[in-house]
């Protein structure tokens, strides 16, 4: 493949080491990230966020909603051209992994139109490809010592305890809400009984009454 | 999330001029990740709130971008420098904890003093109404917290840590931000447990006094209809 002459020589090499370069970087897991937002979504209201994303990303939408109603809500990824990848009405929580097989801006939107007047709290936790490594040289040819792989391993797993915990306060928040809703609603219904029973039983009285003062018909005594 | 893919992943060769392609090629690809992180648009007046949930003694750092569409060139360009944004932080007992007008770029941070709700907020802070010509603003947001709040290059360099020593410095914070997550836990259990205890207390209560009031009312009832049919000679 070497052509006489130094500047072939050159140009066919600087060819051959572009090449490589491109094929390294598409290879290469670009740093991508995680965005993780909680947010509110009033009634009727729908909310989309966007993200560029290289193709060959692989991503992962995770939500869950905490507050409001009965804790669901709709939502719907579509990828640069308008494809729906995902769509689920009326979730209460899903993970969804896809590899991007485009360039471009991906949208999703969480949407409450369903509802009149509760607005939910909606949390989502969006990854795009991997997370970004601790150095600049982490894609270094030599190996990693057995110390630095053994503490990379221990990262791996405590990202993944912090992972659960978040899953964990976020399902208690949801059964700390249902409970604090439980708790309004028997206060209420407790006042709202003991007016609705005491004007009932007065009223009938009163009623019964009326029924005699007017005419002198003789009723069986109608007991309540 | 801060992305130092530096221009020295892949070693030139001694001997080729690649190394200057090679960076700028980098260079591209670096600048062009680096902006991309999860945007969404917001109104002139609108103001979009974000919720935190965390332990106290959290650091949460902030980064904001704006761009404003610009309808003669159809694209989103970079907001002008008089755009700013308006945030507010809000601790769980709603007082403010930060209140302050950034650029059209900006970087806020706070640190949480008691557990719990927070909630930053973001509007504009265009009075001309004419200046987004009807269209939308492009905010990119990205919201770091606890240890990934951390840039630990600049931690490396100040206190000149190795890179195995860097590396245990960020599982020792991972542990503590665990840490201090379970100790949140613990008393918000504890609050869940109250709520439902209370809840327990009061259906209890009221299912005694119901029982008491019918009991009553129904034996004021008879005795008022006795009466009453009495006097009327009914009975």
């Amino acid at each position: 493949m070497q052509r006489p002459g130094s500047a072939l020589r050159w140009a066919a090499a600087a060819g051959r080491w572009g090449c490589r370069l491109l094929v390294l970087l598409l290879l290469v897991p670009r740093p991508g990230g995680a965005s993780e937002i909680t947010f509110e979504l009033p009634d009727n209201a729908k909310q989309c966020f966007y993200e560029d994303i290289a193709q060959g990303t692989k991503c992962t939408l995770e939500f869950q909603v905490i507050t409001g109603g009965h804790y669901d809500v709709d939502c719907r990824l579509e990828d640069p051209d308008g494809k729906v990848l995902y769509k689920e009405m009326k979730k209460q929580y899903d993970s969804f992994t896809f590899t991007a097989s485009k360039n471009g801006t991906y949208k999703f939107c969480f949407s409450n139109e369903f509802s009149t007047f509760t607005h939910k709290t909606v949390y989502f936790d969006f990854q795009v490809g991997e997370d970004p490594p601790l150095f600049p040289s982490e894609n270094r040819v030599s190996a990693l010592t057995q110390m630095e792989s053994a503490c990379v391993s221990i990262h791996e797993a405590l990202k993944s305890v912090i992972d659960y915990q978040t899953h964990f306060r976020l399902r208690e928040a949801q059964g700390r809400s249902r409970a604090e809703d439980l708790n309004t609603r028997v206060a209420y219904w407790s006042v709202g009984e003991a007016l609705i029973l005491l004007v009932v039983s007065i009223g009938q009285v009163f009623l019964l009454k009326s029924f005699f003062s007017d005419k002198r018909t003789t009723t069986t005594r109608v007991g309540s | 999330m801060a992305v130092e893919l530096g221009v020295r992943v892949v070693r030139p060769r001694p001997g080729t001029e690649l190394g200057v392609v090679m960076r700028s090629l980098l260079l591209l690809l670096w600048l062009g990740t680096r902006g991309s992180a999860l945007y969404f648009h917001i109104g002139e007046t609108e103001k979009k709130c974000f919720i935190e949930e965390i332990p106290d003694e959290t650091m949460v750092i902030g980064n904001y971008r704006t761009q404003l569409y610009d309808k003669q060139r159809e694209e989103y360009q970079p907001a002008t420098p008089g755009l700013g944004m308006f945030v507010e932080v809000k601790d769980p007992e709603d007082k403010v904890i930060l209140a302050r007008q950034y650029g059209s770029e900006g970087r806020f941070t706070f640190t949480s003093h008691t557990p719990g709700e927070h909630q930053i907020c973001l509007h504009s802070n265009s009075t001309k109404f004419s200046l987004f010509a009807g269209g939308m603003l492009r905010v990119h947001l990205d919201i770091q917290v606890g240890e990934h709040a951390n840039d630990y290059a600049e931690i490396a360099a100040k206190d000149k840590l190795s890179e195995l020593q860097l590396r245990v410095r960020q599982l020792v914070e991972q542990v503590e931000q665990i840490q201090k997550e379970q100790n949140y836990q613990r008393w918000r259990e504890e609050r869940f447990r109250q709520t439902s205890e209370s809840t327990n207390q009061r259906v209890l209560w009221w299912s005694i006094l119901q029982t008491l009031i019918l009991v009553a009312i129904g034996v004021w009832q008879m005795r008022h209809l006795k009466s009453f049919f009495e006097a009327k000679k009914l009975v």
